[in-house]
């Protein structure tokens, strides 16, 4: 029994390493590797770093938001718990600060107003035509999902946003209006370095170097595409244990029922 | 579910029903009463575990339907919404999700549980047939839905796959466009393919219904391939005996299972996915879900179009006629040394195939591919045929009641009996 035994465990772990190899695959085999950061949201226990969503919304608003929309959130979503955390007035006050279009009223005309906590982002651009005119021809993505839509996704961010070199390396042709940027596909990015130190002015103290500016905003990109981690971990790690507890409980009492067989 | 019911119900309601509509005789004849041979090891669990598993993408995905818009302008958006916005919608997404990888992994694993103790053969043939075609429909329920989400793999992984049927002659492109509902992917495929996707899976149910009917006649296999010979020495009624170790079973798969929803929930999935469907930008690389990467090689090993489509579909047809390829009298792998090691060489290569599926069609893994291909197709059709002719299998034990006890000869308490001269060959193998 016990060679076969081993046998079967063979099949079982071949079974889960035909599982583990497939993401390998899309890799694309060019660049340098990400730059590797320890992200407050990592592992089991892992919770998102408040004053750093903070300063990362303001990182967002005060420089990606000229370029870059987020459609899938709303400001509310600032002050929901596992986010920023802002508190209700602070986001009716944020999200007063943008005029939004309403209507049509009681006459037909579209209005503007101010924003409301129920307003979804505002974008910058009303269509992907405008985008683009504004962009040399390149299409600024929307950054609600974007740390979910790439490989190793806040590293590989963190990596892009510090990765600029002002020379590219000799033979390297820029096209036109094109900056090198080692990390993206083809090394070639129609976005300006975005971030420069002092580019947004922190109240708390945090030094606003290019590396503290990125990691912030990357922060709250991981945030806006996952909202809900806290939540799931929090919870996964009570059902887990429930999980665990139950099995050893059922193990005990299936070997005590099968004792009195011989099997 | 054959011969007359042990069954007697014990309250006078009991009996009224029972003598109108015998369900509880059947309930209890297939659920609890059921004579189980004794000596199943845990890779007899994953029946169990699958049906959980159907029951469980049933729910999550009734659910998710509540809040689903299969509309090619909002169907992206409504799955983000219920990421966000609906309560627990995290969770049911998730779950759902992982529970398609789940099913597999767990399918997967029965298979090769049924290929190692021959559980295809004599007289388990018809049961083995509805085995693959639950198998079969299984694939084609996740395959539509995971159009759904409607992100860059879901759109590009249905457009190439779809368009593999063009490779017929004559009927290919009608029938790639009956089953687009147009001429591209687009809001027609998504329709018809959230309606097939929530009818699949009843499909399912019936097909697991006939499953377990055509199971209940010959009874379960067992390692030892030795059918049972005698109720009262052989077997256990299945409950509490098996429904407990089942339970156990299902319960240590659940923590696999919810550790990827919470801890790992997009580890299976691609990262395309998280990218609205754009029929203007194709992905670097166009890949399918890790469960179907095997089939993915095959279908690109071979040059020619209408060839691969053909040996892809062969690489699950050549299952139905397997009980027929094996010559050997002998089920189990325990007591086929040869087999046992094709067995296992099989199985790596299988996993391989799954590998290359996962890398770009090119180069030596192009070549790989092939070999792997070539000996995938000869493992069914000329090894197994040949290994039952030339192969000298083990002796066999005389029944489950005495391997067992051969096995526990040498315990102390091993209640009485001298071992005999039939040795469990297990243990020397
Ligand atoms: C002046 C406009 C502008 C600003 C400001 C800007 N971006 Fe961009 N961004 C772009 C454009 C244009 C692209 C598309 C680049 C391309 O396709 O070559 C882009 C692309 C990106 C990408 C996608 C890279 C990929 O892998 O495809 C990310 C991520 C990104 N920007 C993040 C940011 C962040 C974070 C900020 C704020 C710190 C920011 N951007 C500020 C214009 C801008
Ligand atoms: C055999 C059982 C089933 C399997 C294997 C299965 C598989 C899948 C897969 C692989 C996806 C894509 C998941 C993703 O990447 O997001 C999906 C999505 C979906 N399924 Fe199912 N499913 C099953 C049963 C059902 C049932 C019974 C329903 C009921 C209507 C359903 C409703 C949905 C919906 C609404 C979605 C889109 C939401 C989403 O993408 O998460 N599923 N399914």
């Amino acid at each position: 029994m016990f060679r076969s035994k081993i046998a079967v465990t063979a099949l079982a772990l071949a079974a889960l390493a035909a599982i583990n190899l497939t993401p390998v695959a899309a890799v694309e085999a060019e660049g340098p590797a990400n730059k590797k950061l320890d992200w407050s949201f990592e592992g089991i226990f892992g919770t998102y770093d408040r004053g750093s969503l903070q300063r990362g919304y303001r990182v967002y608003k005060e420089v990606c938001a000229s370029c870059h929309s987020m459609n899938l959130l709303s400001y509310r979503n600032l002050s929901q718990p596992g986010g920023p955390e802002f508190t209700l007035e602070q986001v009716k006050a944020l999200a007063a600060e943008f005029d939004v279009q309403d209507g049509p009223n009681d006459e037909g005309e579209m209005f503007e107003r101010a924003g409301l906590p129920s307003d979804r982002f505002v974008s910058p651009f009303p269509n992907e035509e405008a985008a683009r005119a504004s962009n040399g021809g390149a299409l600024p993505p929307d950054l609600s999902l974007i740390v979910k839509a790439r490989k190793d996704g806040p590293n590989y961010l963190y990596s892009l946003l510090t990765g600029y070199e002002e020379n590219p390396p000799a033979g390297v042709e820029l096209g036109e209006g094109m900056n090198y940027n080692p990390y993206f596909t083809g090394h070639q990015i129609a976005m300006a370095p975005p971030l420069s130190e002092e580019a947004v002015e922190y109240t708390d103290g945090t030094k606003p170097s290019v590396e503290n500016l990125s990691k912030d905003v990357v922060m709250f990109l991981a945030w806006a595409a996952e909202p809900k981690l806290e939540e799931r971990k929090s919870l996964g790690f009570k059902v887990l244990i429930y999980l665990i507890i139950l099995a050893g409980l059922m193990y005990a009492a299936n070997k005590k029922l099968w004792s009195r067989i011989k099997h | 579910m054959s011969g007359q019911s042990t069954y007697q119900p014990t309250s006078a309601v009991g009996k009224w029903f029972e003598s109108r509509l015998p369900v509880m005789g059947l309930v209890h004849d297939t659920m609890l009463n059921f004579p189980t041979p004794k000596n199943l090891n845990y890779w007899w669990t994953f029946g169990g575990i699958l049906a959980t598993f159907l029951v469980l993408q049933i729910i999550t995905g009734i659910v998710l339907a509540m809040q689903y818009t299969p509309h090619v302008d909002f169907a992206f958006e409504s799955v983000e919404k219920i990421m966000r916005d609906v309560n627990y919608g995290w969770l049911l997404r998730y779950a759902h999700a992982n529970g398609a990888s789940m099913f597999f992994l767990a399918v997967y694993i029965h298979i090769f549980r049924g290929l190692y103790y021959g559980s295809y053969k004599q007289p388990r043939e018809l049961l083995w047939i509805i085995g693959v075609i639950i198998y079969l429909v299984m694939m084609a329920t996740a395959f539509m839905g995971y159009l759904l989400p409607w992100g860059q793999m879901s759109f590009w992984g249905a457009t190439v796959i779809t368009n593999f049927f063009s490779a017929f002659p004559i009927v290919g492109d009608p029938i790639v466009e009956w089953l687009r509902g147009g001429f591209v992917v687009g809001n027609p495929t998504l329709n018809r393919f959230f309606s097939l996707h929530y009818l699949t899976p009843f499909i399912l149910v019936g097909l697991v219904g006939l499953h377990v009917w055509a199971l209940h006649v010959p009874g379960n296999a067992n390692p030892t391939g030795v059918e049972v010979k005698s109720v009262k020495d052989d077997t256990v009624p299945f409950h509490p005996y098996y429904t407990l170790k089942d339970s156990f079973a299902i319960v240590v798969f659940m923590i696999l299972f919810l550790w990827f929803v919470f801890f790992a929930p997009n580890f299976l999935g691609e990262v395309d996915n998280y990218i609205k469907a754009n029929p203007l930008v194709t992905p670097a690389h166009i890949v399918p879900e890790w469960y179907f990467l095997p089939f993915y090689a095959i279908l690109r090993a071979v040059p020619d179009k209408l060839g691969g489509v053909l040996l892809m579909f062969a690489s699950i047809g050549v299952l139905f006629i397997l009980p027929w390829l094996d010559t050997s009298k002998v089920k189990s792998a325990t007591f086929r040394p040869l087999y046992k090691q094709f067995f296992f060489i099989f199985v790596a290569v299988s996993i391989g195939l799954g590998y290359l599926g996962g890398k770009p069609a090119e180069g030596g893994y192009i070549l790989a591919a092939r070999i792997l291909t070539a000996y995938y197709f000869a493992h069914f059709l000329i090894i197994m045929p040949i290994l039952g002719l030339i192969e000298k299998p083990k002796k066999l034990p005389e029944s489950i009641a005495k391997a067992v006890l051969d096995k526990n000869g040498d315990d102390p308490g091993g209640g009485g009996a001298p071992a005999e001269a039939v040795t469990a060959p297990e243990t020397k193998g």
